[in-house]
């Protein structure tokens, strides 16, 4: 059996949060109606010209600067040409050899432990506009929209170093995160302002080596017979596009990683497909062949790279095209902009711009509060309003498991039912610092807990609500013996059934006490007297 | 140096542009002139010379992110030579 | 009336002597009567023009404040986009294109009380140096009917030349002001680059476009600048630098004046050293050249030969770079959203290529193909971007030459008009009638056109002065050093 490595780099795109569009003053709000937010310099008229918003280009630095990329101290931008109905212009302004950033990274956690995946580069460029087509009516006429056309967005492109679906995914989620946290984006994939397009393939060991952090189910076995001097073939690359929620980018690798598979071993064994061994790539630190098919003269020649779009409803990949030859977009500077200069002062007040990034916060959470990487983990995907609300909540209490618990439980599905935001929050961390104090003080039971936090987040502190409700916790152990010794007395046969080692038997005695108490009876002391008079209690 | 015209063909699908025959033939002729005449700066030592794609040397031009005038739909619309409601209309992107 | 500067006219309204609408009436007239002939408009714009005039005279009697151009019809050069008025850039691509916006300096123009007075003609998308190449119409030079008036902005300088306006707007992107301006025996500039914002001007090539003025002498073309040039923010590549009032400093002389005048431009008189492309140069052309250049030296100038090695690659340069410019520029012409849309089509791709094919003409089809060729993959190296190390070069040859000079002198085109018909069959002689021209545009320097006299056939002659980039106003000073002691400018072709 072999085991394969999969290899995958994503290629985001993000729309910056600028109100006005790259180059023009049109408005960037989603959801306008068909062709009301153009001019005469989005819509590509002649005699227009661009000039670059100093917003969209400070957003997209920060951005890079939080992925920890190089910034160039001398960028400038590119025509990029290809015709689309969707790019009035019939070219796109974009970046080429000298892109703003590059050689960056992104920190993401997995259930494998933390990973840190490279960025090649990150550029500023324009969107296009919206087609829309009919699919079921192939004749009949597209419909193009260009309100989005010339909305600023930030290309970020990883390197090939993310290795399954789950870490395209933590990948996702991570940036997201980090650019929400900035400003930098709202990454809402259904309005399309973060959206995602992956490049995936195999790389199959041959002769009995193995990837060792390959756990991935073995769906090629037959190999060896076609073994030639190659030591690693690669399948083709296959772009997936069309990946536009989260889930899906996990789902659509899953499938497309195990479709290659399934697709070499096929095409290996029916000979249409054949491994080159005699040409090699290096990949990191081994070496890799590609896959040839005969073309239409009768020599070999490598299978080209080919699109697929991922359908959500079929949960199927489908294969686009093969790209028989790279698209010749004959880039060139882009006379109507200057290029743009980064100072080293311009970076330095940038980064001290950033605050906290999620990967440093979980690092000092986990330092700072003795938390597990989890509950660290989803405190930071939180955002930093809501650490800052957990730590104010740690501060009265002193006991940051419980605050993490009572956070990211009561609170966040109380936020959640109410729609609202942590920043409109209607009970001050104090507050639930001071019940968690009381809790811990008290011995209140979480039942009651819970009643408590319901009346203070009606404006009342911790001990208002107590008072209110009319909590006592009872924890006086001559008054709770009193009543235990009651309990026992009027349970006899859950006494027998626990001295017959139904250890069960002994809640229904409690459950006397908690009624006898409206459940303010302190629990560990019930507890202990209960088992320590049960002893006490002949069978 | 002479293009062919399968050369000038190729070039004429990348720039979009439909030519009969006779203008492929007619195109062939005087872009091969052309470019043997261009074809004299490859006599021009360009070693350490950079680019220069403007003539100014000016940077750092932007934009302030503030909301300027849109055209309504039907003043955007005004030029299309097809329109569906108010979008653009044009033959099926699909089936290419 | 018609054949008085605009200078004149502003000082006669002023007066009280004329008025703007019998201003603008008497250019009508002429317009009417030797257009038929001279094809130098492609829309005049009879009673928007006459409806505007009544308006400035009606300003001008309420004694509400005026701007430097009340009154004065001025003819634009159908590249730049006007609101609500047909914009063709000579194409019958954009036919029926109405612009929903004006041009920055059609903006200035209608702030300064200019009035429109028509849209010229032109090489269709300014791509030509005769006119021939306008969808439309030919322009005839309005001193032999039988030439060329220059291109590409051959209607606005033959419309100044037959006094059918005072004043026009070209552009210029290899020499498309100061050609025709010389083939038309009158002031033509084409400004530093980023001195007049290109916004609303319909690109050709991008980095080297640039608007200007065309003139019957250097006070007016100098007022004409004054107005159209200054900061715009709509175009990136516009400066945010003073303007100098240039007609205030019109008349005085520049002293210590040194001249450069390059090897490559007229050959040394021993005829020794010289050749290069200043071999194809018109003896007539360069006598009068010389001529002109006496007038200075005789003014206490320093004439001084200098090289610009470079210059003769500038041809070559200039159609990689301009024409890779082009290819991108003109990809938005598709029929999708603007623009001419071919009737009859299978599918998408073949739409645009219908379109295109029919709506453009050959001249813009062959540059299209040359700037694609230029830019595609295997080639981008060995052409685009070696013409752009070239152009870094010839920059340097100038920065050079105005180290040393305060301008450089020469002629503006190596032959006088030529021949209707003559050079369209042979696109690459065409090209070299820009010989001395373009290479202003690759540096981004000013250059100016003046008349320096005629031909025995009476053909006029244009003298081309170049100076450092924003040097516009000792451009014009030393100009007018040669306008004051000559009377080219003060002709007018025998149109009858």
């Amino acid at each position: 059996m072999t085991t394969y490595r999969t290899i995958i780099g994503l290629e985001v795109h993000v729309q910056l949060l600028t109100k006005t569009k790259l180059f023009c003053g049109c408005s960037t709000t989603f959801g306008l109606p068909p062709n009301s937010a153009t001019c005469p310099v989005c819509c590509g008229l002649p005699g227009t010209l661009p000039v670059m918003s100093r917003r969209a280009f400070q957003l997209a630095l920060q951005a890079a600067v939080a992925l920890n990329c190089s910034i160039a101290s001398f960028t400038k931008w590119d025509r990029k040409n290809y015709y689309y109905p969707d790019l009035p212009k019939n070219y796109q302004i974009s970046q080429y050899d000298l892109p703003f950033s590059s050689e960056g990274s992104l920190e993401i956690e997995t259930s494998a432990g933390t990973r840190r995946i490279g960025i090649i580069r990150a550029h500023l460029e324009e969107d296009a506009g919206k087609m829309l087509h009919d699919e079921y009516a192939a004749a009949s006429d597209s419909l193009v929209d260009l309100n989005r056309t010339g909305t600023p967005l930030l290309e970020i492109v990883s390197k090939p170093e993310i290795e399954t679906p789950e870490e395209a995914k933590a990948y996702i989620e991570e940036l997201r995160l980090l650019l929400r946290e900035l400003g930098v984006s709202d990454c809402e994939m259904q309005e399309g302002s973060l959206r995602c397009d992956a490049n995936i393939n195999l790389h199959v060991p041959l002769r009995g080596i193995r990837f060792q952090s390959c756990d991935e189910p073995g769906a090629i076995t037959r190999l060896e017979s076609y073994a030639t001097n190659a030591a690693f073939i690669a399948t083709p690359i296959i772009e997936v596009k069309n990946l536009n929620t989260i889930r899906g980018v996990e789902r659509a690798l899953k499938y497309e990683a195990e479709r290659q598979a399934k697709e070499l071993q096929d095409n290996l064994d029916a000979g249409v497909w054949h491994i080159d061994g005699s040409r090699t790539s290096v990949f990191r630190d081994y070496q890799v062949s590609p896959i040839t098919r005969r073309k239409s003269d009768g020599t070999l020649g490598p299978v080209s790279k080919a699109t697929a779009g991922w359908d959500e409803r079929t949960g199927r990949t489908e294969i686009q095209r093969r790209k028989e030859e790279a698209s010749d977009y004959r880039y060139l500077p882009e006379p109507d902009l200057l290029p743009v200069t980064v100072d080293e002062a311009t970076l330095q007040r940038v980064r001290a711009q950033l605050g906290e990034l999620p990967a440093a916060q979980r690092v000092r959470l986990q330092a700072q509060y003795a938390l597990t990487a989890n509950d660290a983990g989803v405190l930071s995907r939180q955002g930093r309003a809501f650490v800052a609300y957990f730590e104010a909540v740690v501060k009265p209490c002193g006991d940051a498991k419980e605050a993490c618990n009572w956070t990211l439980n009561d609170l966040l599905s109380t936020l959640n039912e109410r729609k609202l935001d942590i920043s409109a929050c209607p009970l001050p961390p104090e507050n639930l610092g001071e019940l968690i104090r009381e809790i811990k003080a008290t011995g209140l039971n979480k039942q009651r807990a819970r009643e408590v936090y319901g009346r203070m987040l009606d404006g009342l502190t911790a001990k208002e609500a107590i008072d209110k409700l009319g909590f006592k916790v009872v924890a006086d152990e001559g008054q709770l013996l009193d009543l235990v010794r009651r309990a026992i007395a009027a349970n006899p046969k859950a006494v027998a059934d626990f001295k017959k080692g139904k250890v069960k038997a002994a809640d229904a005695i409690k459950g006397f006490v908690m009624r006898e108490t409206k459940g303010m009876a302190k629990t560990e002391v019930v507890q202990e007297l209960l088992m320590r008079e049960l002893q006490n209690t002949p069978g | 140096m002479s293009l062919s015209a399968d050369e000038v063909r190729l070039v004429a699908d990348l720039a979009r542009l439909e030519l009969s025959d006779a203008d492929v033939a007619d195109m062939a002729t005087q872009l091969s002139a052309i470019v043997d005449y261009i074809n004299q700066l490859q006599r021009v030592n360009t070693d350490g010379v950079e680019p220069l794609a403007h003539a100014l040397d000016l940077r750092d031009v932007f934009r302030d992110d503030v909301l300027g005038q849109s055209l309504s739909a039907d003043a955007a619309l005004a030029n299309a030579p097809a329109r569906k409601g108010d979008f653009y209309r044009v033959p099926p992107v699909f089936g290419e | 009336m018609t054949d008085l500067t605009a200078t004149e006219l502003l000082q006669k309204q002023a007066a009280g002597d004329l008025t703007a609408a019998s201003i603008t009436s008497a250019f009508l007239n002429r317009i009417r009567q030797y257009d038929p002939a001279l094809r130098a408009f492609l829309h005049v714009e009879e009673a928007a023009a006459l409806q505007h005039a009544e308006a400035i005279d009606a300003k001008r009697k309420a004694g509400q404040p005026l701007g430097k151009l009340a009154g004065l019809p001025i003819a634009v050069k159908d590249v730049l986009c006007t609101k609500g008025r047909r914009t063709t850039a000579g194409s019958k691509i954009l036919q029926n294109f109405v612009p929903p916006y004006d041009a920055h300096v059609i903006t200035r123009l209608k702030d300064a009380d200019a009035i429109l007075i028509g849209k010229t003609n032109m090489d269709e998308f300014a791509m030509g140096s005769s006119t021939e190449n306008s969808a439309y119409q030919v322009t005839h030079n309005p001193w032999a009917l039988d030439r060329t008036p220059g291109g590409s902005s051959g209607g606005s300088a033959a419309a100044v030349a037959a006094s059918q306006t005072s004043l026009a707007i070209g552009t210029d992107t290899g020499g498309s002001i100061r050609q025709p301006a010389a083939f038309c025996g009158i002031v033509g500039m084409k400004p530093s680059y980023g001195r007049v914002s290109r916004f609303g001007l319909i690109a050709y090539g991008s980095s080297l476009d640039q608007i200007g003025p065309l003139a019957h002498d250097l006070r007016d073309a100098a007022l004409l600048l004054e107005v159209i040039a200054g900061h715009d923010p709509r175009d990136s590549t516009c400066v945010n630098m003073p303007v100098p009032e240039y007609t205030k400093m019109l008349d005085q002389p520049i002293k210590p004046l040194t001249i450069g005048v390059p090897v490559e431009f007229l050959p040394s008189p021993s005829g020794s050293g010289a050749g290069g492309e200043g071999a194809g140069l018109d003896p007539e052309i360069e006598t009068a050249i010389r001529a002109a250049l006496n007038v200075y030296e005789s003014l206490g100038a320093t004439i001084k030969p200098i090289s610009l090695p470079h210059s003769p690659y500038a041809i070559a340069v200039y159609y990689l770079v301009a024409t890779a410019e082009a290819s991108s520029n003109l990809a938005r012409y598709d029929g999708v959203h603007f623009g001419q849309r071919a009737e009859k089509f299978a599918g998408l791709i073949d739409m645009v290529k219908k379109s295109r094919g029919a709506g453009f003409g050959t001249e813009v089809k062959r540059r299209i193909m040359l700037g694609t060729y230029a830019l595609s993959s295997g080639y981008i190296d060995a052409y685009y971007l070696k013409a752009l190390k070239v152009r870094r070069l010839i920059r340097q040859d100038f920065d050079r030459a105005f180290a040393e000079c305060d301008v450089v002198i020469g002629p503006t085109a190596p032959t006088p008009a030529f021949k209707i018909g003559e050079k369209t069959a042979d696109p690459l002689a065409m090209y070299l009638s820009d010989i001395y021209t373009i290479s202003a545009n690759l540096a981004g320097i000013p250059g100016i056109s003046i008349p320096c006299g005629f031909t025995k056939a009476g053909l006029p002659i244009g003298l081309q002065i170049l100076g450092a980039p924003f040097t516009e106003e000792k451009l014009l000073r030393v100009a007018r050093m040669h306008e004051r002691e000559t009377d080219w400018h003060k002709r007018r072709p025998p149109l009858e």
